[in-house]
């Protein structure tokens, strides 16, 4: 094996680290502040880069997909904390989801039951759903949610239930099909180091992760909200007690959680392309990164992303028949050995 | 509350109706009903864990996939377990789970709460990896086509006498497993469950019991992926990702934890969505998904612990009642 493999493996493993770096600092922050295990994590991923490809297929502006995409997924984001991560305040809101989400299941079933006595056609859709719905939303208003704010394991299972709500939508939205996000001309190219042929988008990709991390560093470290944050990675009762509104810091990190995630997808959707399965295929990545990090930790992160990615690349070429085992395998021993990962704070 | 004699003659008379009127109902029928019980004996294994010790494990589908593979790589590979040897195999797959667990319960035990959950995690994508990746062994993505199940007088490739074999295996393992969480060291798993300092000063090891319930939990999952991979003909991948173990999880949830009968019926729910429903309906996966939801929002101890949650609200509605009829004598006095 030349030198040129090890510089250009090394280079990929960088490249993927730098992407996964995107979707492990949201996972870990969002662990870090709110002690949920969100599994709907790479749903988001995924999200970002259908809606990103919408938004090209709309505009034709890679650029702008970018960012709106990520916004978009944040704001799905922001909903589900806010209506379901929570058990106290917007009650209401959350029952009339959960009511409209079952009164469309019921009317789905019922036409399909009754498929030849219920007339076909939307009016009368509309009028099951709205009768199973009020139906439904009078019940819940007299059962009261289950509060799993303390529950991991009830996190981890509430929102698996999102993450197939989410991958189905995208089948039925986008239909099943492997798609691919086209950049622009400019970044496709290649340029030449020394020798080797780099891909652009590769370098661009590091770019991003190095822009954001070091944003991140710098909001973290330096901004009041920062101080808010790490306060509340902390000690959250302790944040509480001096002052520092937790719940708006939460909703904050998770939608920036969201938001990473998303723009991991649409950056990633260029050379991983963008396909049903592909949320589940990120979310135990993900989970490596944040795990050998440490969950809670940004700096763990970079170490975590960097680590797996180099793992994932380095076994792909050399073991390929053990290449996932060599990448979950250290994952178990930094957990057996420190449970908090590397720089994770007990 | 029903007393436990009669709870044990409602299950017994359910699981022989169960098995008089299942054979008679079609093959599609009989084969979605194998399926089902294959499944509830991994479902049951979680529960082990999950509603007795109070460890919930994300990496159950390991043991269930060991199992199968063992099964489809020894009758594909060495001609083994086509006729009589498939007890052995049955022993094996359970010996071979137990193991497994035994060399992970070394390394998952000693976490707690969500560290636990990770680290299954870590080890169940481990062995996924090794099915996924190992192609020379496992046949990487492809996975392994069974030829045909054993027979051995019995011609198991008989639809209805294989319902019959597993569903003997299925109502052993919960024969056993009672037995199991009714012993003293069932009692005693229940209290680490409910208060593990506790016991340590009570001079338990508690470590020792929820590695031994690690263990056994393994062997089911062994078990009940032997009897998934005869009954599927087809093992993949696909048989131990991530979302199998979740699923295994949420039965037990679903059901009610701690009810081995509950995650029995979790097991027929959810196993019904993912391979009947999903065979009429396009948008099953919506169902599922607010199967999931529901489950978490509304049911905090399951399916079995609803009777006894509608009793608690009729109560408490009752004595707001007295508290509000005593209020109105105590104005009007």
């Amino acid at each position: 094996m030349s030198a040129q493999f090890w510089i250009i493996q090394t280079f990929n493993g960088i490249s993927y680290g730098a992407l996964l770096f995107l979707v492990g600092s949201g996972l870990s922050l969002i662990f870090g502040v709110m002690r949920i295990v969100n599994l709907s994590h790479g749903a988001y991923f995924l999200w970002g880069g259908y809606i990103a490809l919408s938004i090209i297929q709309a505009t034709g502006s890679w650029a702008l997909s970018l960012p709106l995409a990520a916004l978009a997924v944040a704001a799905i984001g922001i909903a589900m904390e806010r209506l379901f991560l929570r058990s106290d305040g917007f009650e209401n809101i959350r029952s009339a989801v959960i009511s409209l989400g079952l009164g469309v299941l019921i009317a789905l079933a019922t036409t399909a039951v009754w498929a030849r006595i219920l007339p076909s056609g939307w009016s009368a859709f509309v009028l099951v759903t709205a009768v199973a719905s009020v139906a439904v939303f009078l019940l819940l208003r007299r059962i009261s949610i289950v509060p799993i704010e303390t529950d991991v394991l009830r996190q981890v299972l509430l929102t698996v239930g999102f993450a197939y709500l989410f991958q189905q939508a995208a089948l039925d939205i986008w239909g099943g099909n492997n798609m691919d996000i086209n950049p622009p001309a400019a970044l496709t190219q290649s340029v030449a180091v020394g020798g080797v042929y780099l891909p652009l988008y590769r370098v661009f990709m590091i770019g991003i992760a190095l822009v954001i991390g070091v944003g991140l560093w710098l909001a973290m470290e330096k901004t009041r909200m920062g101080a808010a944050v790490r306060a509340t990675v902390d000690d959250a009762q302790m944040a509480r007690g001096v002052g520092i509104n937790t719940n708006q810091v939460s909703m904050f990190i998770f939608a920036l959680g969201a938001f990473l995630a998303a723009l991991g997808g649409v950056i990633g959707g260029a050379f991983l392309g963008v396909y049903p399965g592909l949320d589940f295929e990120m979310l135990p990545l993900a989970f490596a990164v944040v795990i050998i990090g440490g969950m809670g930790s940004l700096g763990g992160a970079a170490i975590g992303a960097l680590a797996v990615g180099l793992a994932d690349n380095f076994g792909k070429a050399l073991f390929p028949e053990v290449s996932y085992f060599t990448l979950y395998a250290p994952m178990v021993l930094i957990l057996a050995i420190k449970p908090t990962g590397l720089f994770g704070r007990e | 509350m029903m007393s436990q004699t009669i709870k044990i003659v409602v299950v017994v008379l359910a699981l022989v109706a169960f098995v008089i009127i299942v054979p008679t109902s079609g093959s599609f029928v009989v084969l979605l009903a194998t399926r089902a019980m294959a499944f509830a004996i991994l479902a049951m294994s979680v529960d082990i864990l999950l509603g007795f010790t109070g460890l919930s494990s994300l990496g159950q589908a390991a043991y269930f996939g060991v199992g199968a593979y063992l099964t489809a790589v020894l009758a594909t590979k060495f001609h083994f377990g086509l006729g009589w040897d498939f007890w052995l195999v049955v022993v094996l797959g359970m010996l071979i789970g137990a193991a497994l667990a035994a060399v992970f319960g070394l390394f998952a035990i000693r976490a707690g709460g969500v560290y636990f959950l990770m680290i299954t995690l870590a080890l169940g994508q481990c062995v996924w990896g090794l099915a996924y990746r190992w192609n020379s062994v496992t046949g990487g993505d492809n996975g392994i086509n069974l030829s045909g199940r054993p027979s051995f007088g019995l011609d198991l490739s008989n639809e209805v006498t294989f319902f019959y074999l597993v569903f003997g295996f299925f109502a052993a393992s919960m024969a056993l497993m009672y037995v199991l969480i009714r012993s003293p060291f069932g009692r005693s798993l229940v209290g680490i469950r409910e208060r593990e300092l506790r016991m340590q000063i009570l001079g338990y090891n508690t470590w020792l019991h929820k590695y031994i319930a690690f263990i056994i939990a393994g062997a089911f999952g062994g078990l009940s992926g032997v009897l998934w991979a005869q009954t599927n003909g087809h093992v993949s991948p696909e048989t131990l990702v991530l979302t199998t173990s979740v699923d295994a999880l949420l039965m037990v949830v679903l059901g009610g934890a701690g009810t081995l009968i509950g995650a029995v019926i979790g097991a027929a729910i959810v196993f019904g969505m993912r391979e009947y429903l999903s065979t009429l309906v396009p948008w099953w996966q919506y169902a599922l998904g607010a199967v999931y939801v529901l489950t978490i929002l509304y049911l905090p101890s399951g399916l079995m612990g609803v009777p006894a949650r509608i009793r608690q609200a009729r109560a408490n509605t009752a004595a707001q009642n007295v508290v509000e009829a005593n209020k109105e004598l105590a104005t009007k006095t």
